[in-house]
This record gives structure tokens, C-alpha cells and sequence, in this order.
């Protein structure tokens, strides 16, 4: 073979690489594309920590006093609780179980759904797996964002989730706030309400206190929230410690193979 | 020789191949299968298609043991198996990232063929057994989907199942037909169960055994689309030939070790894959009364959904979006070039092929996004371009002038 004809060949090489790399690049820059048009809202991270066990207790206590009476979380065994949670036995039947009575049992709820349904329009959504549809700054950002609003049956609507069925639970805790929203100009130059509009929010403002501090309110929720994480994949924790493991044995398993390849390989002019 | 004493011992194994061609199937199909010396990162994809088959397999076993397809219990037994059953979370995480990781494999090893001319004579029957396996895949991922039972299980299941009413004539009885009733109810999820592990796993299975076998009868093409048998040596054995074994045996392990690599990163570190792989809304369960804001299909079959709402009559969508799959079993003879690597094509063949390739991946990420304003406008655009393709290709090929193809494979070991 030739020289130029080596050259023209090694110069080739770039065709599939050319092809691959302009897929790659389409791939990343239309999702950042789609994302900046995207619309704004009122979302706050959680900030919470799966591995920190006495977050975890505090949450499920926050669970089972504020949210169990309505909200089931039906996937949940009680003795599941006491292992992940590190507690005992004791401190689960007394502490957590209200209407259940052995540990082996799931955590339902005790009010009939008709009732509820009834009472709030519909029957409050089981929360097992809320963490995961629809994410835990979510749940932060809907338990910190009810705002009074007259219209409302229940006395306040909220930011995260407008007209929401739900009452605020935990008002005694938080306190009332009021929400202040844009007001912009229409033609005529009159002014345009846009109260109850996410996208025009401004700030809140506590107009009646609560037991709790802003600060003591929002480690509340977090703990409430975390729990709600720990809820939807229990396993994660375990996961990613195996996770470790399972990379580093494929690690070494790959270098053996490479040096298997490699002599193997070795004839092959 | 005869085949009694074939492997040249009275052991078990000469027992066997009295009995079995068991040492004949591995000569011809490993150790004296040879291949060419200069596979590159693109022929792992279809030894990696095979271990995320069998991944599939094993674990759909395992989940299948403790599933129960029925509207009232599907859902709670999918949490079941994350919680209740042991390691059920692993096996569960393991298959819905296996059945993504399944089309990634498929997709690349599909545009290996396209760079390199693999569906070309001889070969094109390979490709079309090969484009039947995508078919299958296609139906199981669609089957499978239906079967947690979630919101999207349950939405994207109506939408898609919806699309043969767009048929005339028999459009409406076809889909009443295929849900069994006249929601996607119990029976449908029953009917799926059946389909997705039974009657699609078998007709895989089976496509792939041959699909290889139609691969060891012309031999593999490699990435300078040379045919090897064509410069035998003395011995009979083509001059720029490896054996599979233990060659690409060895090399493969460490591709499929790679693939591991990243497939146990995503199971343990990110099994949702920020809600592509599993879908948030699918953690609710199904509601029929209740239909989600955003309805996509899972990422793979996004590509051809953009396709389907590009059009903006339902009828003409459904024929384009099966026309974006059919064509692609013509490719063999759209391609008239007689050279087949893309090392010998000039400009006039890589060009459009980068451009094939990024609207096949723009339309994906359309396929997620809402079908309103720009948009629409880029999936048209791109749906065009994909389609435009295949046109150009049948035209420019009729008189493709490729450069000088080497006689011996180029190797730089």
C-alpha cells in the first residue's frame, strides 16, 4: 500500500468520530434548549439527607402526628420502619401505631375513602411514593408555600399545587401567611390582579406566628420530607453502598481482562 | 473421518459428538469462525445486544415469580417486589434499565450497519432478520410498559393502542380488538402479560439465533467492508481472519465488562435516569379518570411519536411514523454504492449521514416535549430531513463515484 493511500484511509477515520460527535452534541444542546423556555414557579430545594437516621425518626414522628390521619402510605410494613429507622419494637407500637396492631402490618389509613372523599372532594393520595413522582423539593416547596386566600374552601390555596383540596395541616406549627403577587399594567392603563398566579409570585409575609420559628418550620419539613424520601426507594442507601462494591469488582475484573486481551492479542500482526 | 471419532478421543465428549455436533457447532461457529483482525468500539453493540438479552431473560424470570398481572394488584405487587421480596429491587432496577440500555445497544449497533454498509450484499437478509428483532423489541418494550400499571403504563399505552383507530374502516373494531374491551382494562393488562413473556421473548429468541446463523453463513463484515473470504491463504483460511475464539472472545469480555461498568452505575446510582428511564408520573398509579398533563412514550420510541404529531392529520401521522420504521428495511437496496465502509464514501455520503443522525436524535428529544409553537416546527423539519435522507441516498447512489478500496484490511494492532 502507498503512503498517500495510508494517509487518505487514516484520514477517513474521522468520517464515523464526525458522525458520532455531532449526535452527541445535539443530544446535550436540545434538552438545555427546551429547559430555558421552560416556566417559572415556586420551587425550594429540600436540602435533606437520607443517611441521617435522627432526621428520619423526626420525620416519621411529623408523619404519623400531622399527615397519617388522612394519607396512607400502604407500602409500608411497620417492622420495615423500626429496621431502617433503627428503633425498637417498643418504640414503634407505642410511638407510630395508632390503629394497627402488629408490626408485620402495612401502614394504612383509618378513615374510609368514601368519607373522605366526601369531606375533601377526594380521598387524599397515598404518599408512599410521592417522593417520587413528584420529587422532594416539591413536597418542601408545598408545605412551606400555603398562602391565605379567601376564595378557598378551606381558608388558604397554595403555590405549588394552586387550589389545592387540602387544608393547610399545619398552620399551628407555621403560622398564616399572606402571599403578594405582581400587578401589571393593562392597556387602558389599569391595573391586572394576578393573585393565585405561581408565575407572578413575589413574597410571603407571616401574618399570624406559629408555635415554630421560620428556621425550626423549615427543619420540620425537611425532616417530613425526608422521611417521605426514605419512603419511596428504602433501598437507596443499600444500593449505593453496593453500588461501590459492584463498580470496584468490575474494576479489577476489567484489568484482568485487558491483560487477557492484550496476550491473547499478541500474534495478531 | 467419521464423526464417531471426530474429536479424536473416546472420553465424553466423543460420546457426545457421536451423538451431537457439539465440537462441530464450536469450530464453526467460535474457534474456526473467523472474522476481521480490524473490528473497532462499533462491533461490540451486537455482543452487548446478547448479554442485555439474557439479562433480560433471567430477571424477567425472577420478577415474573412474585408479578401478578391484574388491574387491582399490578401496581402494589411492582412495590412488592422493591420491598418485600429479597433483592427484588435489584432485579426489578436491573430489568426496567436493561430494557433502555436494550435499545442504546440496538440503536448503535443499527448505525454501525450504516456506517460501514453492513446490509449490503450478501448481507441483506441478516439486515432484514436484524430489522425484525428491532420490530420485536419494539412490541416487547411496548408490552412491557402497560405492565406496572402506572399513570403513563396506563396513558401511553391509550395513546399508542388509539393510533390503529386512526385506520379507516376498521380502525375502531382493530382497537377494541386489541384492548379486549373498551378501555384499557384488566383484560388488556392480562393479554400484554401473556404477549410480553411468552409469545415476543420466544420470537426474539428465535430471530437472534437467526440472525447469527445468517451472520456465520456470509461472515461478518468488518470496518474497511472488505470480504475476507476473498484472499484465502494456503491453508484455506482468509489471510486478514481471526478466529472468534479466543480472540473476540477476549476482546468482547472487556466491552461487555465496559458495558457493565455503566449498566451498574445507572442501577445503583441512577435507576430513573432523571425520569427517562423510569417515568416519574408512572409512581402513580393508573387512573382512568385522571389524565396526566404530558403524555410521552418512553424515550425510545420518541423518535417516531415526533414523527406521528409532525403530521398534522392523525391518519397520514401513523402512516408516516410506520413509513420512518419500513424504510428502514429497505436500506439494502437505497444504498446502491458499491462500497460499503464509510472509510471509501466521500463527503457527499458522510454529510448527509451526520445529518440522518442528528435528526433521528432531535426527533427523540422532540418525542418528550410537548407538540406545540417551535417545537412542532423543528419535528417537522427534522422529520423531513429524516425521510430526505433516504431519498438523496437512493438518488446519489446510482452514480456514487467511492475512492480507491484497499485489497488487504488496514490493522494497526
Amino acid at each position: 500500500m502507498t503512503t498517500d493511500m495510508t494517509e487518505a484511509i487514516n484520514k477517513n477515520r474521522i468520517g464515523p468520530r464526525l458522525v458520532l460527535g455531532s449526535v452527541v452534541v445535539a443530544a446535550f444542546l436540545l434538552p438545555v434548549l427546551a429547559s430555558a423556555s421552560g416556566g417559572g414557579g415556586f420551587i425550594q430545594p429540600a436540602k435533606n439527607d437520607v443517611s441521617d437516621i435522627a432526621s428520619l425518626q423526626r420525620g416519621a414522628r411529623n408523619f404519623v402526628n400531622y399527615c397519617a390521619g388522612c394519607h396512607s402510605t400502604k407500602y409500608i410494613r411497620f417492622n420495615k420502619l423500626q429496621e431502617d429507622l433503627q428503633l425498637t419494637e417498643e418504640q414503634v407500637t407505642e410511638n407510630l401505631m395508632f390503629a394497627a396492631r402488629k408490626t408485620d402490618e402495612l401502614m394504612n389509613v383509618a378513615m374510609p375513602a368514601d368519607d373522605a372523599e366526601r369531606w375533601f372532594g377526594q380521598s387524599p393520595p397515598d404518599l408512599t411514593l410521592v417522593a417520587r413522582s413528584r420529587g422532594t423539593d416539591w413536597i418542601y416547596s408545598f408545605l412551606k408555600s400555603f398562602y391565605l386566600d379567601e376564595e378557598a374552601a378551606t381558608g388558604v390555596n397554595n403555590l405549588a399545587l394552586p387550589n389545592a383540596s387540602m387544608p393547610h395541616v399545619l398552620w399551628e406549627l407555621q403560622g398564616l401567611q399572606h402571599a403578594t403577587f405582581a400587578v401589571t399594567a393593562d392597556a387602558n392603563g389599569g391595573e391586572i390582579s394576578h393573585f393565585g398566579d405561581p408565575a407572578y409570585f413575589e413574597h410571603f409575609e407571616i401574618v399570624a406566628p406559629g408555635k415554630l420559628s421560620a428556621d425550626e418550620y423549615d427543619q420540620f419539613v425537611r425532616d417530613l420530607v425526608n422521611f417521605l424520601d426514605w419512603a419511596g426507594t428504602p433501598e437507596q442507601l443499600q444500593r449505593q453502598r453496593l453500588g461501590i462494591w459492584v463498580l470496584i469488582f468490575l474494576f479489577v475484573f476489567l484489568l484482568f481482562a485487558y491483560l487477557l486481551k492484550v496476550e491473547i492479542w499478541k500474534d495478531v500482526k | 473421518m467419521s464423526s464417531v471419532t471426530e474429536s479424536g478421543g473416546s472420553g465424553l465428549l466423543a460420546w457426545i459428538d457421536a451423538r451431537f455436533p457439539l465440537s462441530k457447532m464450536m469450530r464453526e461457529h467460535a474457534t474456526e469462525y473467523y472474522a476481521g483482525k480490524n473490528f473497532n468500539f462499533w462491533y461490540v453493540f451486537g455482543v452487548l445486544a446478547m448479554v442485555v438479552l439474557i439479562i433480560q431473560l433471567i430477571t424477567g424470570i425472577f420478577l415474573t415469580m412474585n408479578y401478578k398481572p391484574a388491574a387491582a394488584d399490578a401496581f402494589a405487587s411492582v412495590e412488592y417486589i422493591m420491598r418485600d421480596v429479597e433483592w427484588g429491587w435489584l432485579i426489578r432496577y436491573m430489568h426496567s434499565t436493561g430494557a433502555s440500555a436494550f435499545f442504546i445497544v440496538v440503536y448503535l449497533h443499527m448505525f454501525r450497519g450504516m456506517l460501514y454498509g453492513s446490509y449490503k450484499k450478501p448481507r441483506e437478509l441478516l439486515w432484514l432478520i436484524g430489522m425484525l428483532i428491532y420490530l420485536a423489541l419494539m412490541a416487547e418494550g411496548f408490552f412491557g410498559y402497560l405492565l406496572p400499571w402506572g399513570q403513563m403504563s396506563y396513558w401511553g399505552a391509550q395513546v399508542i393502542i388509539s393510533l390503529f383507530g386512526a385506520l379507516p374502516v376498521v380502525g375502531d373494531p382493530l382497537v377494541e380488538w386489541i384492548r379486549g374491551d373498551y378501555n384499557i382494562s384488566d383484560i388488556t393488562l392480562n393479554r400484554f402479560f401473556a404477549l410480553h413473556v411468552i409469545a415476543v421473548p420466544l420470537a426474539l429468541v428465535m430471530l437472534v439465533v437467526m440472525h447469527i446463523l445468517a451472520l456465520h453463513e456470509t461472515g461478518s463484515n468488518n470496518p474497511d467492508g472488505i470480504e475476507i473470504k476473498e484472499n484465502k491463504g494456503a491453508d484455506g483460511i482468509p489471510v486478514d481472519g481471526i478466529a472468534f475464539h479466543p480472540y473476540y472472545t477476549a476482546k468482547d469480555l472487556v466491552a461487555i465488562i465496559l458495558f457493565l461498568m455503566a449498566f451498574s452505575a445507572v442501577v445503583f446510582f441512577a435507576p430513573e435516569m432523571g425520569g427517562y428511564f423510569l417515568e416519574h408520573a408512572n409512581f402513580e398509579p393508573a387512573n382512568m379518570l385522571k389524565t396526566p398533563e404530558h403524555i410521552a412514550p418512553v424515550w425510545y420510541f420518541t423518535p417516531f411519536y415526533a414523527i406521528l404529531r409532525a403530521v398534522p392529520n392523525k391518519l397520514g401521522g401513523v402512516i408516516l411514523m410506520g413509513g420512518a420504521i419500513f424504510v428502514l428495511f429497505l436500506l439494502p437496496w437505497i444504498d446502491r454504492s458499491k462500497v460499503k465502509s464509510i472509510r471509501y464514501r466521500g463527503w457527499g455520503f458522510k454529510a448527509p449521514l451526520a445529518v440522518f443522525a442528528v435528526s433521528f436524535v432531535a426527533l427523540g428529544v422532540l418525542g418528550t416535549l410537548p407538540a406545540e409553537g417551535v417545537y412542532t416546527t423543528l419535528a417537522r423539519i427534522f422529520s423531513f430531513l429524516y425521510f430526505g435522507f433516504f431519498l438523496y441516498l437512493f438518488i446519489y447512489t446510482g452514480s456514487e463515484k467511492g475512492k480507491p478500496v484497499p485489497e488487504r484490511l488496514t490493522y494497526h494492532g
